[in-house]
């Protein structure tokens, strides 16, 4: 299953950012950067994405949004907190709204700290997330088939039962 | 016989050769914008992950519309290759995109929904060119048949410009290129989330992905038709031709911004009603 890692989606938040490390996002889909030769796509949806990218800290309101897009995206699905905001919440920790990073509400599985996070250092994030997309898909598979494997007992015990 | 093996390339090559297809237009896209662009096989790279991924559908019936989907345009398809008649061609595409709307809009999200209005309201703006193809193919040649188009003894562009251009100018919105790609847009975060396939995931998207190439490859048939004539050199042009129309479209895809509905609906129906319709008029005209 070497697809995934060759056309990752990418759907991006921004949480409470100070829009530093959107601009950074974006960037690395510019020609000088261009995510695209990696078959990196910034989808609007998350129902076609496999990436989530979160900048900025989470707060009060935006919490159950993150929470909502996480669970539109259909398995399997990687968060990648962009920028030292999305990673432990950052100079706003001590705010009253702030939460703190994204892993208070989500499993976050590359951070990418910085302020703001560099295109290289978010490419860099994007490519270590892929290898967790692999594992993810390994263990997708595994879970489906114990399943089926469960089924098949079920049945052979009914039939015995019966 | 011959008929059933074009058939079965059709329905085996189609989606090779329109992936290709579609790869190309994304690298010639990259280097138009100043990228460097993806790897030429990179929609099949898409293709497979989709399919690896969970499905996710937020009702049955979504996803037996788009089988349903696939399936009539792979017909369209097979009808045109196996030579068949023009206006079933016709009725059986449409019949395919209606079954895109209602999976769209059986999903009832306000995005899909909205997508789906405007297939509706793009199929409204280029029906009535689609017909007039098939009406001056007739006048020409004497036949809705494609299998007795293909055998004019002549090119036919002299005969049929204005419906050539009015074709161009539709061709745009079937192949989602940018002044007219108001349902659903190639470049990604556009258009209303994703417009019409904003709640197709995984194995589904795939499946519209897949069908969009077989359309592809067959409304490029129809340039075809309007170049080929009966020698080899007739396929050659004709080839030539379809390349040049895609290559065409690119460049208008990269070089205007997305029109209004209203431009898109308007301007085609003047497009088919003034360089469509005179070309139909002059050609009963000249006819002796």
């Amino acid at each position: 299953m070497p697809f995934f890692s060759k056309s990752p989606w990418i759907i991006h938040y921004d949480g409470s950012s100070c829009n530093g490390c959107d601009i950074e996002v974006l960037a690395c889909l510019t020609p000088v950067y261009d995510l695209e030769r990696f078959g990196v796509i910034n989808t609007g949806n998350p129902k076609h994405a496999d990436i989530f990218l979160i900048t900025g800290a989470i707060n009060e309101q935006n919490k159950e949004v993150v929470w909502q897009i996480y669970n539109q995206m259909p398995h399997p699905k990687v968060v990648v907190a962009i920028g030292i905001c999305a990673t432990s919440g950052g100079i706003f920790v001590d705010c009253y709204n702030i939460l703190g990073g994204v892993n208070k509400v989500l499993p976050v599985d590359i951070y990418v700290p910085g302020c703001a996070a560099r295109p290289e250092a978010i490419i860099d994030g994007v490519v270590q997330s892929l290898a967790v997309l692999k594992e993810k898909r390994i263990a997708m598979v595994q879970r489906t088939k114990k399943l089926r494997v469960k089924g098949a007992v079920k049945n052979v015990r009914k039939s015995k039962n019966g | 016989m011959k008929t059933w093996i074009i058939v079965c390339a059709y329905i085996l090559l189609a989606p090779i050769v329109g992936g290709l297809l579609s790869g190309i237009d994304r690298k010639l896209t990259a280097r138009m914008q100043g990228r460097f662009g993806p790897p030429v096989l990179q929609p099949f790279y898409d293709v497979f992950k989709l399919f690896e991924k969970e499905s996710m559908a937020v009702n049955r019936v979504q996803n037996f519309y788009i089988i349903f989907f696939l399936i009539s345009i792979i017909f369209t398809g097979a009808l045109f290759f196996s030579g068949g008649d023009l206006l079933l061609i016709i009725f059986a595409l449409t019949l395919a995109n209606i079954f895109l709307i209602l999976g769209a809009y059986s999903a009832n999200s306000p995005y899909s929904s909205i997508g789906a209005l405007r297939e509706l309201m793009q199929m409204m703006a280029y029906e009535p060119m689609v017909f007039l193809v098939a009406i001056g193919f007739y006048i020409v040649s004497g036949s809705f048949a494609v299998s007795d188009i293909v055998k004019s003894e002549t090119i036919m562009l002299p005969s049929l410009p204005g419906i050539f251009i009015g074709f161009l100018y539709i061709l745009t919105i079937k192949l989602r290129k940018s002044p007219f790609d108001l349902s659903m847009s190639h470049h990604a975060h556009q258009e209303i989330v994703k417009g019409i396939t904003t709640e197709f995931s995984g194995s589904t998207l795939a499946l519209i992905e897949i069908a969009h190439w077989y359309e592809n490859l067959f409304l490029l048939g129809f340039v075809f038709l309007f170049f080929v004539f009966l020698s080899p050199l007739g396929i050659g042009i004709g080839i030539a031709a379809c390349l040049l129309t895609y290559f065409l479209e690119i460049l208008i895809d990269n070089s205007f911004a997305r029109a209004k509905w209203q431009v898109v609906l308007s301007s085609s129906w003047v497009v088919a009603g003034t360089l469509g319709f005179a070309n139909v008029l002059i050609l009963q005209w000249l006819k002796p």
